[in-house]
């Protein structure tokens, strides 16, 4: 028997870990899989919460958080090529416009 | 009973492992290899909760599709290893204890005062056919709106990524 804290303290961990990617990582790619990572987390207590009330509302709102997370990726991945063509970089540092 | 908290402990740590693997890692394709293994071994957390549903959706859809897109982008755009800029002092100062602070109290709370139940092995099993169910009933409207987000999605991925409108941008520019 594993106590729900547990699960909620692993998700809380690998959230951490995501926030601390977004705030340190320099290269626009890792930042995004930072992002990845948050929402993973947040997955891990959605279906940790659905165990521990019976619901199983918590296993669906898992399925709607992946299908964001696919198409943010999709979007997000075709905004990185056309940054990437228009500048030649992928260091955030260097990408301080919106203008193209 | 034991042989859970065994399994429990045993991917949890492989997953923290990975993704502090994440961070620490400079080349791009190294962080994306951690980011299968931090997924892989969620999956398996999330059979021993019993949402067996979500554990093979999370296989499938995240450490297959996202990450071949992101392997693919990584590919695809020649990355390599990232430049390291100086980091701010209010960040090591304040941001590395705080955040250490942060979760040690995060976890002290939910670990001491939380005071919930242990959860047994599949706890609440979520096969697909219930899962279907709830989608296509209780949750058919966000059901269908996600499916005209993806249409979006898609939508725009191809305007963006398109070579031409970037092709005329520069002619226009140039």
């Amino acid at each position: 028997m594993v106590p729900l804290s547990y699960y909620l303290v692993l998700g809380g961990i690998l959230f951490a870990c995501g926030v601390t990617g977004f705030l340190i990582k320099r290269n626009i790619i890792t930042i995004f899989m930072s992002i990845e990572l948050m929402l993973n987390g947040v997955n891990l207590s959605f279906v940790a919460f659905a165990a521990q009330w019976q619901a199983l509302s918590g296993q669906v709102f898992v399925f709607f958080v992946m299908v964001v997370a696919a198409a943010e990726a999709a979007v997000g991945l075709a905004i990185i090529i056309a940054v990437y063509r228009t500048r030649e970089t992928l260091n955030v540092d260097q990408v301080n416009l919106l203008k193209l | 009973m034991m042989l859970h908290l065994v399994i429990f402990s045993v991917f949890g740590i492989i997953c923290v492992a990975a993704a502090v693997n994440l961070l620490v890692q400079r080349h791009p394709i190294n962080s994306a290899l951690s980011l299968v293994v931090v997924m892989g071994s969620l999956a398996v957390e999330f059979l021993l909760l019993g949402a067996e549903f979500v554990a093979a959706v999370q296989v499938i859809v995240y450490a297959g599709a996202v990450m071949v897109l992101f392997v693919f982008v990584i590919m695809l755009l020649n990355a390599g290893e990232e430049e390291r800029t100086s980091a701010s002092r209010v960040a090591l100062l304040f941001g590395i204890p705080g955040m250490l602070v942060g979760s040690l109290l995060m976890a002290w709370v939910l670990l001491e005062r939380s005071g919930t139940r242990a959860v047994a092995v599949g706890a609440l099993p979520g096969p697909p056919k219930t899962i279907g169910w709830l989608l296509f009933h209780d949750y058919l409207l966000p059901f269908e709106i996600t499916s005209v987000l993806i249409l979006i999605a898609i939508m725009g991925a191809v305007v963006l990524a398109s070579r031409q409108a970037s092709a005329r941008q520069t002619r226009r520019e140039g």
